[in-house]
């Protein structure tokens, strides 16, 4: 069975988890248990679903976006030196910078709703994308470079048929990694202000004490997460150029 | 295809100051097939993408010019060790590569015309890494044909491949080759001297020409005389390394 690992792994680490819990012996609104939790879950299951709907629709249209905003990029440094001089050391720079800061700002810009959530998300799968897809642009083999030079290619069409395609890989390593990074960029997002998404469900629990509920979303906004992944991943299968 | 001229290399190369080889002349005949034989690190494949226009590590001094005067570089076809096929491309769509890179329409009689020919009709719509080394290198002849350059640059393509395919390629390429300005670079005295109608062998003191043996290209694999010539290369190589 190919799920068995990871059964195998999410019993263990309920037990270690349950295990922890019984030997000290900590209060439940210090550290909840594992029934607790799924109890706190259930209960609140249709709280739970629709700020998870929310979490998720600004987590997706981020991904698109800046997957998108990261392609464009990428094509442009790759094919001018120009922007490779001007944009680059700004690219890293932003990079350099803790892009939590900035929440409060995008706040400020954009409100309270969806698109400071985007926004962040946006920012931080950004450069992931940018870099990864920009270093397989940059990596094409060179003989076949010196092959498309004998043909009299033109340029753009050493894009789209040799460096692209090429690259491709590498801009599937972007998606897989920004696929990670979106839902956290979301929920940074909404820990900064917001009425809605699991980030501000997990914020209201935490004020309230109800840290079983606080769990619950937390461990809701992780299985997403991982789902997500999977989904990427699988959705980038041929980009990659693995075999099915 | 326009009619295949000659050419001729004259100069020397240098990488960061130091002489990659001296003062030499390199002749190809209109139409012919020359062989240029070298240990590995002599530049034959500097003189090589020299000719073809590409970037090399070394700085060149010299002319290179075809006897009818016009420009070499757009007339060069150009074929590797490496089959450079693209991975994620059919072979049509690889044998069409030239046509699609300039953005012209391939024309489709001549392509498949020229699958049959490599003997690879059946093969049209599989990936390369579908396909057997030899195979690979068919495809790669044929994307060479479909452009339909009269000069012809070949550099060590058929080394990778086993010998009895190898000797197959040989075969196939002389034949369908033939009529064009064809440089073949290589460090394989048998395929030297089997191919060549002129021999030139390159060593650190420059360029030695070597009488071919009588026979047309391809020659026999078991030809007395062609095997003589191997053994005299292998030899004059050895010599010139001491
Ligand atoms: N791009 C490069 N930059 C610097 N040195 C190079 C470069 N390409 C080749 N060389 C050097 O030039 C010499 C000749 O190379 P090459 O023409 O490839 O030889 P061959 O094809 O005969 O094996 C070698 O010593 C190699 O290290
Ligand atoms: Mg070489």
């Amino acid at each position: 069975m190919r799920y068995l690992p990871a059964l195998a792994a999410t019993a263990f680490a309920l037990a270690l988890w349950q295990a922890v819990v019984t030997l000290t012996g900590l209060p439940r609104f210090i550290l909840p248990g594992p029934v607790p939790v799924a109890e706190a879950w259930w209960q609140n299951r249709a709280v739970i679903a629709e700020h998870t709907m929310i979490t998720a629709i600004e987590v997706l249209i981020g991904l698109a976006l800046g997957s998108m905003l990261g392609f464009v990029t990428a094509i442009q440094l790759a094919t001018s030196r120009v922007a490779r001089v001007l944009v680059q050391p700004m690219l890293v720079f932003t990079q350099a910078l803790p892009v939590f800061a900035l929440a409060p700002i995008l706040t400020l810009w954009l409100g309270y709703g969806l698109w400071s959530k985007i926004a962040m998300a946006v920012l931080i799968i950004y450069f992931p994308v940018t870099s990864s897809f920009f270093d397989g642009l940059m990596r094409t083999p060179r003989g076949f470079l010196d092959l498309a030079q004998t043909m009299q290619a033109k340029k753009r069409a050493i894009l789209w048929h040799i460096r692209v395609p090429a690259a491709l890989p590498s801009l599937a390593s972007g998606l897989r990694l920004a696929a990670v990074y979106a839902p956290i960029g979301a929920v940074i997002g909404e820990w900064v202000g917001a009425s809605k998404g699991l980030g501000y469900l997990m914020l209201l629990a935490n004020g309230r004490a109800k840290t079983d509920l606080m769990f619950a979303a937390m461990l809701t906004l992780g299985v997403f997460s991982v789902l997500l992944h999977l989904a990427v991943r699988l959705a980038t299968k041929r980009m990659a150029g693995e075999r099915r | 295809m326009t009619p295949a001229p000659g050419i001729t290399l004259e100069g020397r190369a240098t990488i960061d100051g130091d002489l990659l080889f001296a003062p030499l002349t390199l002749s190809m005949a209109a139409g012919k097939w020359t062989c240029l034989l070298g240990g590995s690190g002599v530049g034959k494949s500097t003189v090589l993408r020299l000719i073809a226009g590409l970037a090399t590590g070394a700085e060149f001094d010299g002319r290179i010019a075809a006897t009818d005067g016009a420009e070499v570089i757009p007339r060069v076809g150009y074929m590797a060790q490496d089959d450079l096929l693209l991975p994620w491309a059919t072979v049509t769509q690889n044998v069409a590569l030239g046509a699609r890179l300039r953005g012209e329409r391939p024309d489709e009689a001549r392509l498949s015309g020229l699958l049959e020919r490599v003997r690879l009709a059946d093969h049209a719509d599989k990936k390369p890494d579908e396909l057997s080394g030899g195979q690979r290198q068919r495809v790669a002849l044929a994307r060479t044909l479909m452009e339909d350059k009269p000069i012809i640059l070949l550099d060590e393509p058929f080394s990778a491949l086993d010998a009895r395919t190898r000797a197959d390629m040989q075969d196939l390429a002389v034949e369908l080759l033939a009529g064009r300005t064809v440089l073949l670079v290589t460090h394989d005295p048998g395929e030297a001297a089997r191919l060549g109608h002129s021999i030139v062998v390159m060593t650190q003191m420059g360029l030695t020409d070597c009488a071919p043996p009588a026979q047309k290209p391809p020659r026999r694999v078991d030809d007395l005389e062609t095997l003589a010539t191997q053994g005299a290369l292998l030899r004059l190589l050895r010599e010139e390394a001491a």
